[in-house]
C-alpha cells in the first residue's frame, strides 16, 4: 500500500470535527476501539486501521464529504457491508472509510418498467424481496447477497451462481447516480431499459470500477420475471477430468443452465457430516446443474442433461422432484466454504476465470502447486463459466504460511491468465490481485486504464492502492505527479 | 479470525474457549443481515461481527475494557439471530456470555448503572417483591413523562390494566391428570410470568393434564437465573441454577421419575438448556446440570412428542405467530409451535422480518429503551401488516413488550392450544369480547 502520510494522521481530531459538521456527531467514528472492527472486509489477512469512519445518510452528505476531503487532501475508501473478498474495502491509515450502510432505502419499485431504484446501502436480497409481490426478482445473486449491498455489488461487478444464464451485475444496471471528487453529480441512464443507449457506456465504466472513479449514490436495477420453475441435477463422476468434460459437453450442446457448479472430493468429504449424507466412494467430483424456465422446458432439459452426463461416464445422476429436494441438493454447495472452514484453521480463496475447455489442465496444475508449497487445497467453483475458486488451506498461526498460500494463489492466477483467462471472475482485483495486473495487462493497457481513472479522479484520493500496482501518471495530463518526493520519469523532458 | 490473547488470560478456560470461537469466525458478514441492532443503527460496532472484533481486542489488551467497547457489548440483545444464521457455526452466545462476565469483573460502571442493574437482579426473580414493585410502579405511572431512560421504560412497562389476580399454579406440589397417566413432567412456573400473566401457567397445566400428563411444581425451584446472567453476573445467577437442578433432580430421581422439565417461557428455556454449559467446569455439578439441560423441553416441543388431541371446538381464526428469539434462535424451535396451532384449527401467519427481535430481550427494554422502542415499533408494524385476529407467542417478555399496542389480543401459544382442545377462552380474548 502507498505509505501513510503522518501529517494527515496527526490532524485526525481536526478532520473529525469538520466531518461531524456534515454528518452529525455520532456518525463520525474516531475512538480507536470503535475503528478497530472496520480494519478489514471479507478478507481478514489484510488489515489497516482507518483514520476515521464516516457514515453519511444522504447523497448530499456524501458530496459534502468528498469536497471536504478534496480540500484537505484526505483519501477516501468507500465501503458497503464489508464483504469484499479481494480487499476492495480495505482501509488506508491516512484516509477515511466512507460507509454507505445508512443509505438503505428502496426508493421505487416499478413493476411495469421492471425496475427498482435503490440507494447504495440497500442489501441485494431486499431488492428481490421488494419485487417479489410482482413476480419479479433481481437476478445477480452473489453468495453474500443476504448482506452485501447493491452499491458494493456495482463497484465489484458481482456475479453469483445464476450469472451463467442471467449475466453479472453489469448486465442489470440501467441507471446510476454518482458523485465525483470535484463534487459533480453524474446521472447516467435512467428508469427504463435502454435509457443509457446512444452515449458512451459510462455505466459500464463505473460498474466494476472498485470505488476508484466515483462514489455511487443511487442505482436503478433491472428486475426480471422469477423463473416459473427450477430443477436441480446432482451428477457424480469417477474423475475430475470426466466432470470437466461434462461441463464442456453441456455448454457445447447449447444448453445454458441457470447454474453449473463443481465440487471435488475434498469438498464433499468436508460437507458430508454437515448434511448427514454420504457420497459414493468412487465419486471424485460432483456437478450440480440447475435448469429453470417453464415446466415443460425444464423437464425436457433435465432429460437432455441426464443423457449427456451418462455419456460422459457419470456414476449417478439425481434430479430433484420437489423444491425441498432442490434445496437439499443446493445445501451441499452452499455449505461448502463453511465446511472447509471447519477442517482447516484458515483458507484463502481466489477467483481466476478460464476458458471452460482448459479446466482439466488448470486443475491438474493446481495439484503441482500444492506439492510445491506443501499446502492442501480443495476445489468448489462456478464450472459453467469457468470461474475457479481454489480453496487453499493454511494456518495463520504458522509464520510464513499465509505468504505461501498467497504465492500458491498467485501461481494459480498466473496460470489462468496464461491459458487465456483473467485474474478475476467476480471478486474484483482490490489489493489481493493488484500486483498480478501486470501479468494480465501490458504497460500500455494499464496506462490507458489509469488515464481513464484520472479523467474521473485526478486527485487519486478515491480508494488508493487498489487495482493498480503503481500510482497514476496524471502528470502527463497537465499535473505534476510527485511520488515520495520524486517526479516519475524525471529524465523525460516536460513542457 | 486470528487472535493473540495473552497466555495469562488463556488460563481462564472461558477465555480460551472464546479464543477458539473467534478463530472460527471468517468475517464473512452474513450475521449482520439478521442483527437487530445493526439493522437499526448501521454501525459495524453494533453488529455480531463487530462485537467479535471488540471482544477479541478486549482480551488481547487485557485489563479494563474502555467505555465504548462496553457500550457496544451492552447494546447486544443476545437474541442469537446471528448464531442461528452463521454458516461457520460461530457460537456467539458463549462468546458474548463470557465477555459480559469479563466486563462485570473488570469494568467499573457508574453508580447509577450499578443501582439499576442490582435492583433488576433483585426484583425480577422474586414474584412477591416484583408484584409489590408493580403496585409502586402503578402509583408512579402518571408521572412517567417526567422521567427518561430506564425509569421511564420501567414505568412504561407497568401494565395499564389492573394486575391479574394470582393464578392457580402458585405453589409447589402435584397437579395431577384426571386422564390415564401417560407422562410426568416438572413445570418451571417462571418468576415474572406468574405475576404478569398467571393465565399462561393455568392454561399450560390444564393442557398437559388433559393430555394425560401429571405436572409437578418442584419445591425449591424458582427463577432460572437468566436476569442476572444477562447482565453478566454469573455469581448471582448460579445459586438459582443450582437450586433448580437440585429441585428437579429430586423429582427425577423419585420413584415416579420425570419425563421432561416443561418450560413455557422460551427465554427461561434457553437459559435452562444452557445449564450444562454454564457448569461444565464444575466437577460437582457438570453431570447434574447436563442432565437437567437434556430434560428441558419447551411446551410445544413436549406437546409435539405426545401428540395433540383433536380440537374440541371449531376455531379457524387467523393467528399471527411471533417467534421469540429465544425460541427460534436460542432453542432453534421453528416448526412445532406453528404446526400445533394449525393442528388445533387455526390459520397461522408469519410476521414479516420474523427473525428480528421485538426489543424485549429479558431486561434489555429496561436497560436500552431507545433501541428497544425502535425495534418494538418495527415489530408492531410488521405484525399488523398481516391483518390477523389473534397474536400468539411462547415468551412472556415479548407478550409484555407488544400486547399493549398490538391492536389484537396477544396470547401464549399454550392458551390457544388449551382453548382449542377444551379449555376456557384465553382471558386476553375475553376482555376484548367485553
Amino acid at each position: 500500500m502507498p505509505p501513510a502520510d503522518p501529517a494527515i494522521i496527526a490532524r485526525r481530531n481536526q478532520l473529525a470535527t469538520g466531518l461531524r459538521a456534515i454528518v452529525g456527531k455520532e456518525w463520525v467514528i474516531s475512538e480507536e476501539s470503535e475503528r478497530a472492527p472496520y480494519q478489514c472486509d471479507g478478507i481478514t489477512a489484510y488489515m489497516a486501521m482507518p483514520l476515521l469512519v464516516v457514515l453519511p445518510a444522504s447523497a448530499d452528505e456524501i458530496r459534502s464529504i468528498l469536497l471536504f476531503c478534496k480540500k484537505h487532501s484526505v483519501k477516501i475508501v468507500p465501503r458497503g457491508s464489508g464483504t469484499s473478498l479481494s480487499g476492495g474495502a480495505l482501509p488506508v491509515e491516512d484516509g477515511i472509510l466512507l460507509g454507505t450502510a445508512r443509505l438503505c432505502n428502496i426508493l421505487e419499485v416499478d413493476p411495469l418498467e421492471r425496475i427498482a431504484r435503490v440507494q447504495p446501502g440497500v442489501r441485494n436480497i431486499t431488492v428481490s424481496e421488494a419485487a417479489s409481490p410482482h413476480g419479479l426478482c433481481y437476478m445477480p445473486d452473489p453468495s453474500s447477497q443476504i448482506i452485501s449491498t447493491i452499491g458494493g455489488n456495482v463497484a465489484e461487478n458481482a456475479g453469483g451462481v445464476h450469472c451463467l444464464k442471467y449475466g453479472v451485475t453489469a448486465n442489470h444496471i440501467l441507471g446510476l447516480e454518482a458523485v465525483l471528487m470535484n463534487g459533480d453529480v453524474l446521472r447516467l441512464g435512467g428508469n427504463y431499459l435502454g435509457a443509457a443507449e446512444g452515449g458512451l457506456d459510462l455505466i459500464g465504466v463505473l460498474t466494476g470500477s472498485e470505488g476508484l472513479l466515483a462514489v455511487i449514490t443511487e442505482i436503478t436495477v433491472r428486475l426480471s420475471p422469477r423463473p416459473e420453475t427450477a430443477r436441480v441435477l446432482s451428477m457424480s463422476f469417477p474423475s475430475v477430468d470426466a466432470a470437466c468434460h461434462c461441463v464442456g459437453a453441456i455448454i457445447g450442446s447449447g444448453i445454458i443452465p441457470a447454474g453449473l457448479e463443481f465440487m471435488d472430493r475434498k469438498v464433499l468429504d468436508a460437507v458430508a457430516p454437515l448434511i448427514q449424507e454420504t457420497f459414493d466412494a468412487n465419486t471424485a467430483a460432483l456437478l450440480i446443474c440447475e435448469l429453470d424456465g417453464s415446466k415443460a422446458e425444464v423437464d425436457a432439459l433435465v432429460q437432455t442433461v441426464t443423457a449427456i452426463a451418462r455419456k460422459e461416464s457419470a456414476l449417478e445422476v439425481r434430479a430433484s422432484t420437489s423444491d425441498a429436494e432442490r434445496e437439499r441438493i443446493w445445501r451441499s454447495r452452499k455449505l461448502a466454504f463453511a465446511a472447509i472452514g471447519k477442517i482447516c484453521r484458515d483458507y484463502y480463496c481466489t477467483d481466476g476465470t478460464i476458458p471452460r475447455n482448459r479446466l482439466p489442465d488448470v486443475l491438474a496444475k493446481m495439484a503441482v502447486f500444492s506439492e510445491k508449497y506443501g499446502l492442501d487445497y480443495a476445489n468448489c467453483f462456478h464450472a459453467g463459466d469457468g470461474n475457479l475458486h481454489p480453496i487453499i488451506m493454511y494456518d495463520s498461526r504458522k509464520p510464513g504460511d499465509l505468504e505461501k498460500a498467497e504465492a500458491f494463489g498467485a501461481d494459480v492466477l498466473r496460470t489462468c491468465v496464461d491459458v487465456g483467462g483473467v485474474l478475476s471472475g467476480e471478486h474484483g482485483i482490490g489489493v489481493e490481485k493488484r500486483d498480478l495486473m501486470t501479468h494480465q495487462f501490458t504497460a500500455t493497457d494499464l496506462e490507458q486504464q489509469q488515464t481513464l481513472r484520472c479523467a474521473f479522479d485526478p486527485t487519486e484520493l478515491l480508494n488508493p492502492g487498489k487495482m493498480f500496482p503503481t500510482p497514476c501518471r496524471c502528470a502527463e495530463f497537465g499535473r505534476m505527479h510527485v511520488h515520495n518526493g520524486q517526479l516519475r520519469f524525471p529524465d523525460v523532458p516536460r513542457f | 479470525m486470528l487472535s493473540h490473547i495473552p497466555q495469562k488470560l488463556l488460563e481462564n478456560p472461558d477465555i480460551a474457549l472464546s479464543g477458539d470461537i473467534i478463530g472460527n469466525c471468517v468475517h464473512c458478514g452474513i450475521c449482520l443481515s439478521h442483527c437487530p441492532t445493526y439493522t437499526v443503527i448501521h454501525n459495524e460496532n453494533d453488529s455480531p461481527r463487530g462485537r467479535i472484533f471488540l471482544i477479541r481486542d478486549m482480551y488481547e489488551k487485557g485489563g479494563a475494557p474502555d467505555a465504548k467497547t462496553v457500550e457496544h457489548l451492552d447494546r447486544c440483545l443476545t437474541c442469537l439471530a446471528c448464531e442461528a444464521i452463521c454458516p461457520s457455526g460461530v457460537e456467539y452466545s458463549k462468546l458474548i456470555g463470557h465477555a459480559r462476565e469479563y466486563v462485570e469483573a473488570n469494568y467499573t460502571r457508574s453508580h447509577w448503572q450499578r443501582a439499576v442493574r442490582s435492583t433488576l437482579e433483585m426484583l425480577l426473580p422474586r414474584p412477591e417483591l416484583f408484584r409489590l414493585s408493580l403496585y409502586a410502579g402503578k402509583l408512579g405511572r402518571p408521572f412517567r413523562s417526567l422521567f427518561s431512560g430506564t425509569i421511564r421504560a420501567m414505568l412504561d412497562m407497568v401494565p395499564k390494566n389492573p394486575l391479574p389476580a394470582k393464578g392457580n399454579i402458585n405453589k409447589p406440589g402435584l397437579y395431577a391428570t384426571k386422564e390415564t397417566r401417560k407422562k410426568r413432567v416438572a413445570l418451571l412456573t417462571g418468576c415474572v410470568q406468574n405475576t404478569l400473566d398467571p393465565a399462561i401457567n393455568d392454561a399450560t397445566v390444564r393442557l398437559l393434564n388433559r393430555h394425560g400428563v401429571d405436572v409437578v411444581v418442584a419445591r425449591g425451584a424458582g427463577c432460572c437465573g437468566a436476569p442476572a446472567e444477562h447482565m453478566g453476573d454469573e455469581d448471582k445467577a448460579l445459586p438459582y441454577v443450582k437450586a433448580n437442578i437440585d429441585a428437579w433432580l429430586r423429582e427425577a430421581d423419585s420413584p415416579e421419575g420425570l419425563d421432561a422439565i416443561v418450560i413455557n417461557a422460551s427465554g427461561c428455556g434457553t437459559s435452562v438448556k444452557a445449564y450444562g454449559h454454564a457448569l461444565r467446569n464444575d466437577p460437582a455439578w457438570a453431570t447434574k446440570a447436563a442432565r437437567v439441560s437434556a430434560l428441558a423441553k419447551d411446551i410445544t416441543e413436549f406437546m409435539t412428542t405426545i401428540g395433540l388431541n383433536k380440537p374440541a371446538i371449531e376455531t379457524g381464526q387467523r393467528v399471527v405467530y411471533h417467534s421469540a428469539c429465544s425460541m427460534q434462535h436460542g432453542q432453534r424451535i421453528t416448526v412445532q409451535p406453528k404446526a400445533l396451532l394449525e393442528e388445533a384449527g387455526f390459520e397461522v401467519l408469519d410476521v414479516p422480518e420474523g427473525y428480528l427481535c421485538c426489543g424485549s430481550a429479558g431486561t434489555y427494554n429496561l436497560l436500552q429503551p431507545e433501541i428497544a422502542n425502535e425495534l418494538k415499533a418495527r415489530k408492531l408494524k410488521n405484525l399488523k401488516s398481516v391483518h390477523a385476529q389473534i397474536a400468539a407467542s411462547g415468551n412472556i417478555g415479548c407478550i409484555t413488550q407488544l400486547a399493549d399496542e398490538a391492536g389484537i389480543p396477544f396470547v401464549h401459544t399454550a392458551e390457544l392450544l388449551d382453548w382449542a382442545t377444551g379449555g376456557p377462552l384465553p382471558p386476553a380474548m375475553t376482555e376484548r369480547a367485553h
